[in-house]
């Protein structure tokens, strides 16, 4: 019996350390809609790199189906074999940073530009070099995306934003200048929900980034270079309250609720219960299939102040740092960085807004409303990729569902503000 | 073991199977020691390779000779228990006393040779030169040289490593297509062997001028660039060629990075030991400290009342079904068992969107205006609801198992008695019961105690009042501590290491202490 009971007492000690483990195993899901910057353990779930291969890439079960065949195609045009192996993708940024860092890692990745700053803070990725004309050839915003300490990591090839959906059966006005605007044409026709914005009670910061920074709210300031400078956090800031405000407003006229999430928010557009909804190019599919008669257009500010800046969200090749393959991953690249080939090719399967801007002008007469998200990306902002924006996410957010929920702006920014300030090294 | 047993013993250990199943279980070994070190090695595993060399050199000495009986019998479990149990903990102690995490993995070297690839500036206004790379020696071994011809006037240029950028006659080499396709005394590598060599032709820089030389982007185009940092070994401090900052290392929080005198740092860090820094941070940080004890207490109410309200429910359904009078008793047992069928993180994300205010069944149905997930006290009553319906039907299984076990002559002994139905449940069955279940209980309890799934996938810890961010309103202490850990500025595994030091500790506290309280119970017995 006293064998038992001690081996059972290391047992429920081991489950408490495991336990512990297995939630730093899992992935950060406080920020899955936005992408968070941190990066978490464990190497579970990758895949055995093939040692044959020329060139390995790794991507999420998306983007996989649709580089499979292009880069197969490239690889034998180039007298190579080239494996790609789908990573899921809350594991993939985790997976890659580990097994790169064991030698063991693929030769490329495909992710979104928000990454780089913890890839290059753990030495990650190497540079890529850009054509000259890459400035003429691609929509700016993917640039200056890529660009992080006045250096280009990856080659872009996508790129999305956040946009209003209208709902045409009900409301009049198909590009609202104004949140005002918008608000009394919501009404007008006796919709139940005026705008699907997704707060949750979380807090969803990225949603929210256009009505932050319309009322003059910033995540950080810039630096002599042009480049964020982390120790500058404008939350808690004049601007940052004063959104504060207008969403406490928002929030008491019923119009922002934490009761819409993410879980829900793309749903009641599309069941006709609201008027209007803020979402992305991920949204398109469903809304088509519900038959909704829709227009798209930028999203609105409030009168009298800033026009809404979101987030964008640029997609792009990145060569590991220890590729075992590194030529011919930089050849890879330089292809995807020079023609229009592979990512044309790329569209059918996994539609994403192209950022080459012969590409836009090709897929314009077909896919309008993908090409639209694309042009309407220009007026965004990248979302920054620095690693302090990983201590943004959490704070923020909560702070604006507490304000839609009614607590006072002032001190609820602030000590977002102080928190987010404690939170970065 | 008596001599007479002796000559039985040899005899069984040397009948032909028995023989077989050593050799196959000691050439096992050896083949996968022989196949596992080499790659251990390769990764500088040293820890690993200890560890399979003692695991390989005891199964031989244990079970080549006829001695150590004892130690036959004890070898296999202590070997796992080494690997799975003690090594990840020591681990988990030894990462505490560093600062492992986003930004500060991998060593120095690692950490200078990225300050330094990463700085490489294409020079404007430069041309992408077609590129060959040739090589006089050995394709695999170099040294290399690069014949470069210039898109706009198709002059040709070579250069090396010790060879600055020098114009070819033209007469010397053929150029096709813009790249040069044969040069004497050279070989012309093909794109295969420009990769497999790629580490060392990555190297090749072939200077122009004082800071700008040409270098391979890909396996057939060069381009002209600059190194922007430049590290100087001996004073240990990097050098930016174009503002002329020097970075020295110096130490921010606990972590050293190179930072140059306005303050700003490098990015790339290294890692390092930081002694007791991580513990310190978790017991003097006030937001930590503070929250602890209420996130601790919490913690206690959960997995009790998760414990409490499933034994209940489940024991009084395995009452009621284990009544012969009841019909289709299968069948209500089948429907039961139900919620335990459904995956719990589906059952769970089920249940949040149950909870909705605005959208919810619950409050739908009921036509009710109930904030259940964003009012602290109704989300505790949301979370132990939730936990009640997942857990329940182990307890129902549970129950219902240790009832059909219990004698029917107590119980029979019970009504001649002429103890009532209650007193026959309360005074017989539920003694009875007790035995055989409180050890599943204090398993139940250890579970819900850390159990991080129910609360982050349900509430994330919310809700949150105004102006905190520590500890949410249905916070247990591991979805707390892993937001800490996490949920910050990337992942820090050296401060998270040094939490579940703690928490080990903790547990194994409560862990001893509840198995004080069943003995009680069994001494009762």
């Amino acid at each position: 019996m006293l064998i038992r009971r001690k081996s059972f007492l290391a047992l429920g000690a081991a489950g408490a350390s495991a336990a512990l483990l297995a939630a730093c195993g899992d992935s950060d899901s406080t920020s899955t809609t936005a992408g968070s910057g941190a990066s978490d353990g464990g190497a579970s779930g990758a895949p055995a790199v093939d040692p044959n291969a020329g060139l390995v890439i790794w991507c999420d079960d998306e983007k996989a189906p649709a580089i499979k065949g292009p880069a197969e195609k490239w690889g034998e045009a180039n007298g190579l074999t080239v494996a790609v192996q789908t990573v899921p993708g809350e594991d993939l940024q985790a997976n890659f940073i580990t097994a790169n860092q064991a030698g063991n890692g693929p030769d490329l990745i495909i992710a979104a530009h928000d990454w780089i700053g913890n890839l290059v803070q753990n030495s990650a990725i190497s540079p890529v070099q850009l054509p000259a004309d890459a400035s003429e050839k691609l929509a700016p915003i993917a640039l200056s995306a890529m660009t992080y300490d006045g250096q280009t990591y990856g080659a872009p090839y996508a790129v999305e934003t956040l946009v209003l959906f209208v709902n045409k059966a009900l409301t009049d006005v198909a590009e609202p200048a104004t949140i005002e605007e918008l608000i009394a044409a919501g009404g007008a026709k006796g919709a139940e929900h005026v705008l699907s914005l997704p707060v949750g009670e979380q807090g969803d910061a990225y949603h929210m980034e256009g009505i932050y920074t319309s009322a003059g709210g910033y995540l950080f300031g810039k630096n002599a270079e042009g480049g964020l400078n982390p120790q500058d956090v404008g939350v808690g800031k004049e601007g940052s309250i004063a959104a504060g405000e207008k969403m406490k407003e928002l929030g008491a006229q019923g119009i922002l609720s934490t009761s819409i999430s993410t879980d829900n928010s793309i749903s009641l557009f599309t069941d006709g219960k609201a008027a209007y909804l803020i979402s992305g190019p991920w949204a398109l599919a469903d809304i088509k299939k519900a038959g909704i008669d829709f227009a798209m257009s930028a999203i609105p500010g409030f009168e009298g102040m800033n026009p809404a800046v979101p987030f964008a969200g640029v997609n792009g090749f990145y060569v590991a740092s220890q590729s075992k393959n590194a030529v011919n991953a930089q050849t890879f690249v330089n292809e995807i960085a020079t023609s229009d080939t592979i990512v044309e090719e790329m569209f059918p399967e996994d539609q994403r807004p192209p950022v080459s801007l012969a590409l836009q002008q090709k897929l314009a007469p077909e896919y309008p409303e993908l090409v639209r998200v694309a042009e309407l990306a220009n007026a965004a902002e990248p979302m920054p990729s620095i690693p302090a924006m990983a201590a943004i996410w959490g704070p923020l957010g909560k702070a604006q569902a507490s304000i839609v929920g009614g607590a006072d702006p002032k001190s609820t920014m602030e000590s977002a503000g102080t928190e987010i300030s404690s939170q970065i090294k | 073991m008596t001599t007479t047993q002796a000559p039985a013993h040899r005899s069984r250990s040397s009948s032909i199977p028995t023989i077989l199943g050593k050799v196959l279980l000691l050439g096992a070994t050896l083949a996968i020691a022989i196949w596992i070190i080499p790659a251990l090695i390769a990764l500088q595993q040293w820890l690993w390779v200890a560890v399979v060399l003692f695991a390989a050199i005891g199964i031989f000495v244990l079970y080549t000779t006829k001695r150590f009986i004892p130690g036959k019998y004890i070898f296999p479990g202590t070997f796992f228990l080494v690997v799975f149990l003690i090594a990840p903990i020591v681990l988990t102690f030894a990462y505490s006393f560093t600062n492992f995490g986003d930004g500060t993995r991998g060593s120095k070297e690692q950490a200078v040779s990225a300050i330094m690839g990463n700085s490489v500036q294409q020079a404007p206004d430069s041309p992408r030169y077609g590129l060959s790379v040739a090589t006089a020696g050995d394709p695999a071994a170099g040294p290399y040289t690069f014949f470069l011809v210039d898109p706009e006037d198709q002059k040709v240029y070579q250069g090396s490593l010790e060879q600055d950028l020098t114009p070819v006659p033209a007469g010397d080499v053929t150029v096709e297509g813009g790249r040069v396709t044969e040069a004497q005394g050279f070989t012309i590598l093909t794109m295969p062997q420009i990769n497999a060599a790629g580490r060392e032709i990555q190297q090749v820089s072939v200077k122009v001028d004082e800071d700008s030389a040409i270098r391979m982007l890909t396996a057939n185009q060069a381009f002209e660039g600059t190194a922007t940092m430049v590290y100087d070994e001996e004073a240990d401090t990097f050098t930016n060629t174009t503002s002329g900052a020097v970075y020295t290392v110096q130490k921010v929080g606990n972590t050293d990075y190179f930072v140059d005198e306005a303050g700003n740092r490098l990015p790339q860090s290294w890692l390092q030991g930081v002694g007791g820094a991580n513990y310190m941070r978790l017991f003097t940080d006030g937001k930590i400290a503070g929250q602890f004890l209420k996130a601790f207490g919490w913690t206690l109410v959960f997995a009790a009342g998760s414990v409490l309200s499933t034994f209940l429910v489940g024991f009084a359904l395995a009452l009621v079904l284990n009544d012969e009078r009841m019909k289709s008793r299968r069948f209500y047992r089948s429907v039961l068992l139900m919620p335990y069928a459904i995956p719990a993180f589906i059952a769970i994300l089920m249940w949040s969107n149950f909870y909705n205010r605005d959208f919810g069944l619950i409050n739908q149905v009921l036509h009710l205006h109930i904030n259940w997930l964003g009012d602290p006290t109704w989300a505790k009553a949301a979370v132990l609801l939730t936990n009640l319906w997942m857990g329940f039907p182990y307890m129902f299984i549970v129950c219902t198992g240790a009832l059909q076990a219990l004698p029917g002559d107590v119980m029979e002994a019970a009504k001649i008695d002429g103890a009532s139905r209650l007193q026959t449940t309360m005074r017989v069955v539920m003694p009875l019961l007790l035995v055989a279940v409180s050890p599943l209980l204090v398993a139940s309890f250890a579970f819900n105690f850390n159990n991080f799934n129910a609360i982050q996938l349900l509430t994330e810890g919310g809700p949150f009042p105004a102006g905190e961010y520590t500890r949410g309103g249905t916070d247990i202490l591991i979805s707390m501590i892993y937001r800490i850990a996490f949920g910050g500025s990337g992942a820090d595994f050296g401060f998270a290491s040094a939490v579940s030091v703690a928490l080990f500790v903790l547990t194994g506290v409560i862990a001893a202490l509840q198995f004080r309280f069943t003995s009680v119970l069994e001494d009762v017995n």
